[in-house]
């Protein structure tokens, strides 16, 4: 079996799938939210420097990641080892040898980097931009407008995500996730001000 | 030399992996088995199936050692037919 299937595998016999979904939807969702109100509230803002915004979304970006493998870790090795304690009561057999082992050992592990690299992935193809202004090339638009467009368009290609997996509209899935994206600017708008 | 050509086995399993994946693993643990798997029983996490597995010469041992891996338990060998065989060398 290749590591694709194995992993294929483990997740099916621990019904993973969904959780690994939620994860990567949530977290991401997470990950885009925070650089859109981070990058607004620098736009508002005096002006700071590129090197500041972009050091300072980095550093939440490393932050988010960290916190998603961490705590999906934590989290999904407590509940796959009381899923296979379970599962030995209803055996009465010790399973530390078979693939639910094998799988309560490394699916926390695969759940744990999905729920990392969902936010850190996603926030920095959010200030792609910024580096982009940063290094000298020249852009159509001012790199913080640049990177709200593209972080809009992530929240909507997420909203897209699920309603593809919901199996409803995904023209009007994509569009509810945007208008979470857009009440969050808003109010970030009304209340930096104050 | 004696063959094993056909055992039959009441295994207790978890629900995953389903009946398909759990026979294919048995299948993969010789070149030429074939299986056939009946659900017994069900029960909220586990299942009682019966287990024919037929082969030109079937090893036990990687069949059980299968089972294992999948999570299974053997419980019984209900049926087994040996054939004996003369020595090839």
């Amino acid at each position: 079996m290749s590591l694709l299937q194995h992993t294929r595998f483990h997740l099916r016999i621990t019904g993973s799938h969904h959780i690994l979904r939620r994860y990567f939807v949530v977290n991401g969702f997470d990950g885009a939210l925070t650089m859109l109100g981070l990058i607004i509230g620098f736009l508002l803002s005096s002006s700071t420097s590129l090197t500041v915004i972009i050091n300072v979304c980095l550093g939440a970006a490393i932050a988010l990641g960290m916190s998603g493998i961490s705590s999906a870790y934590i989290s999904e090795t407590a509940e796959r080892k009381r899923a296979l304690g379970k599962l030995e009561e209803a055996m009465v057999t010790d399973l530390q040898d078979s693939a639910h082992a094998d799988a309560a050992r490394r699916v926390p592990l695969l759940i744990a980097l999905v729920n990392g690299f969902a936010p850190l992935g996603i926030s920095l193809l959010i200030l792609t931009p910024l580096w982009m202004s940063n290094i000298g090339i020249s852009l159509p638009i001012p790199p913080l407008y640049a990177a709200i467009v593209i972080a809009l368009l992530l929240i909507f290609l997420l909203g897209v995500f699920l309603g593809r997996i919901a199996g409803i509209s995904w023209l009007r899935s994509g569009i509810q996730t945007l208008f979470v994206a857009v009440v969050t600017a808003t109010l970030i708008y009304l209340l930096a001000g104050l | 030399m004696i063959a094993v050509k056909k055992v039959i086995l009441d295994i207790l399993k978890p629900h995953q992996p389903n009946a398909l994946e759990f026979s294919r693993t048995i299948a993969e643990a010789g070149v030429d088995y074939r299986v056939r798997l009946t659900v017994v029983e069900m029960d909220e996490n586990t299942e009682s199936v019966q287990v024919e597995v037929l082969g030109n010469s079937i090893d036990f041992e990687a069949v059980q050692s299968a089972i294992t891996s999948m999570g299974g338990s053997l419980h019984s060998v209900d049926l087994v037919e040996v054939q004996s065989e003369p020595d090839m060398d």
